[in-house]
């Protein structure tokens, strides 16, 4: 048989290049063009070179959001990853519940971002709000928009509350599609509930959770809204995540040298810490 | 080891059905004797996989009752029957080796760590595993993943009885044979109960002692190769075991006699028929018909050679009959005469071999 080449094919690529073109390349290479120059307006640049990432390394705010962003990812993952997946487990694998679970599980996801951080700024209010007063009535004092610590507990349970679901319907799907034969075989062999969960659901997981954790760490990262919405960084600045500081320092402070810089690094910090845990996770597989 | 018994056993997926034809698996009563090796063969969905998972506790049956040495052991749980059963598909554990795998069972049944080398070492020499023991089980072929499926279940020395779903269906071609003259050895030399899953007649009947051959969820008979041969106690049988499979042709039975186109054919039961039947079939393998002078007229049809025979289609009236003939005998055409053993020729009233008392012993 004879092969045909054709090159008139890459055509019909041309539209997805375009498309990333116009919504990524294009975008980043206007941040990069900032982050290299200083301007005044008019139109009028002048080339910086590296002074904005200098500063933007250099600076203490910088280096405190970075780090309550990392506790606060960190957090979220060790709570929601191990709480999405015992959901998983615990959830009935065929039945009328089935729909029924999977239903009340997606729904958090379905409430748009502001919505969520609305919800929890009203529910964990210290006078009206149901959490808020749950908690005071406890005989705890609560009040979140004056103790840092009331602050983070809120902030980290609303995106429990908002993103447990995700992981939890992806390790559920990893569950469903492991032939009923490894359990029979384990029953048959003898292993105790730990050992199948050890031997065989945990390793039959490993991709789907690879992905919860990517995704998961991706999002968390780069939270906005629903902190916003709920606490606007504070008290002080002790829930001022990255994006929270990008925004104020872009749009507030209108510097657009350094918050490009910002971008650049913030851009790159998730990349790498994204290959990272790839890589780790990944380790091994292809031996 | 033990001798298993089934009492009455059904089972159906869900509630217990009001209508016979609904059970997967219909009311039956059987015994399997210790140490024997037995194979379930049957056509796809004809509930022998249902058995199977019965017999060793992944299914609770829907009404009956199974005894192991004469112990009810209905309710009990895989690993409180102590069985093994290797399934169609290699269910490996990915992320250990492949010693860790066939020590799996041992050391969840607290096994001391000398034993366990003993035992791994010794079955996977024979099944030509010992070079890839350190390895990773899940970089395994999937030939090298079943047979770390089988040396699981053959592992453990004190089990009950060793099951077999289908479980060279993802093995080549070559290896098969191999693998089941093992299983075969193996069985000589442990003789334990072993009980083999499945549809290819040739597995069934070089790995069995005892054949029980299965149809639309019930057991139609139970013996030797041989037996089976010789001797099908159903219609289903005849023509599922054997290639070419049984003749049947419509006949009737006039005071003990078979009766085909008018004709009277000489068979070995038609005497005991006591009428009643909606059909009368006679029954008789193609190995047993032979041209002759005298006998039912035939037309010739087809001759297909298969080597060491011809199978010849002829038409009798307007139904269609296979002979074998030897390699070199006169194969007449056109139109010709047929003759049939009577010893081998049976009349099967219903599908089932009139005059047959042990029977019931199947159902």
């Amino acid at each position: 048989m004879k092969k045909t080449f054709d090159n008139k094919a890459w055509f019909l690529v041309l539209p997805v290049f375009l498309m990333v073109l116009f919504n990524s390349l294009i975008p980043l290479m206007t941040v990069v063009n900032y982050s290299v120059q200083e301007t005044f307006g008019n139109n009028e640049f002048f080339w910086s070179g590296t002074r904005w990432f200098e500063q933007v390394l250099h600076d203490r705010q910088f280096h405190e959001s970075l780090m309550r962003q990392i506790i606060f990812t960190g957090l979220v993952l060790l709570i929601q990853i191990p709480l999405g997946l015992a959901i998983a487990l615990c959830m009935p694998r065929k039945g009328p519940w089935v729909s029924v679970c999977l239903v009340l599980i997606a729904l958090p996801l379905l409430v748009p971002w502001n919505v969520v951080g609305s919800m929890w700024n009203i529910m964990a209010l210290p006078d009206i709000g149901l959490l808020g007063k749950a908690i005071n009535g406890l005989g705890i004092s609560f009040n979140y928009t004056r103790q840092p610590l009331a602050a983070w507990f809120t902030v980290v349970l609303m995106d429990v509350w908002h993103w447990t679901s995700l992981v939890v319907l992806l390790c559920y799907a990893g569950l469903v599609s492991i032939p009923d034969a490894y359990y029979q075989a384990a029953q048959v062999d003898g292993a105790s509930r730990w050992s199948v969960f050890r031997y065989i659901q945990l390793p039959k997981l490993k991709h789907v959770l690879t992905i919860a954790i990517l995704l998961r760490f991706m999002d968390s990262f780069m939270i906005y809204t629903e902190v916003i919405v709920l606490t606007g960084g504070g008290p002080g600045s002790t829930t001022k995540f990255l994006s929270i500081d990008l925004v104020q320092k872009a749009l507030g402070g209108f510097d657009l040298g350094p918050a490009a810089a910002f971008s650049i690094v913030y851009f790159l910090i998730i990349l790498f810490l994204s290959w990272l845990f790839y890589t780790l996770m990944m380790r091994g597989e292809a031996k | 080891m033990a001798r298993i018994s089934f009492h009455d056993l059904a089972h159906a997926y869900g509630p217990a059905p009001s209508s016979p034809e609904h059970w997967a698996l219909k009311p039956m009563t059987m015994t399997l004797e210790d140490g024997g090796a037995y194979a379930l063969l049957g056509p796809s969905g004809c509930g022998k996989t249902t058995l199977l998972n019965l017999t060793s506790g992944l299914l609770t049956p829907t009404k009956g009752r199974i005894e192991f040495d004469r112990v009810d052991v209905t309710h009990k749980t895989p690993e409180e029957r102590n069985i093994a059963q290797v399934f169609q598909f290699p269910v490996i554990y990915d992320t250990m080796t492949v010693y860790d795998n066939l020590a799996f069972p041992l050391r969840n049944r607290g096994v001391d760590e000398a034993t366990v080398a003993t035992r791994v070492k010794g079955i996977a020499g024979m099944l030509d595993l010992s070079s890839t023991l350190q390895k990773r089980a899940s970089g395994l072929t999937a030939d090298g993943k079943q047979k770390i499926s089988l040396g699981r279940g053959l592992v453990r020395s004190d089990v009950n009885v060793i099951m077999f779903d289908e479980p060279l269906t993802v093995i080549d071609p070559h290896l098969k044979w191999e693998l089941r003259s093992k299983l075969k050895e193996l069985h000589q030399r442990i003789r334990r109960t072993m009980i083999y899953v499945t549809h290819d007649q040739t597995e069934a009947l070089t790995f069995a002692d005892k054949v029980v051959v299965m149809n639309d969820g019930q057991v139609v008979q139970i013996g030797t190769p041989v037996e089976l041969f010789e001797r099908p106690r159903h219609t289903f049988v005849g023509h599922f075991i054997g290639s070419p499979g049984m003749n049947l042709i419509n006949c009737d039975v006039r005071d003990g006699k078979a009766v085909i186109g008018g004709g009277e054919v000489a068979t070995e039961n038609a005497a005991k028929y006591k009428g009643g039947a909606r059909t009368l079939q006679l029954g008789i393998r193609p190995e047993f018909v032979k041209f002759s002078s005298e006998g039912l007229p035939v037309e010739v049809t087809k001759v297909a050679d298969a080597g060491r025979f011809n199978i010849v289609s002829v038409q009798a009236g307007n139904q269609p009959l296979k002979l074998l003939v030897p390699q070199g005998a006169a194969i007449p055409s056109g139109s010709a005469k047929v003759a049939f053993d009577p010893a081998r020729a049976r009349i099967y009233a219903d599908g089932w071999l009139v005059g047959d008392d042990a029977r019931g012993a199947a159902q």
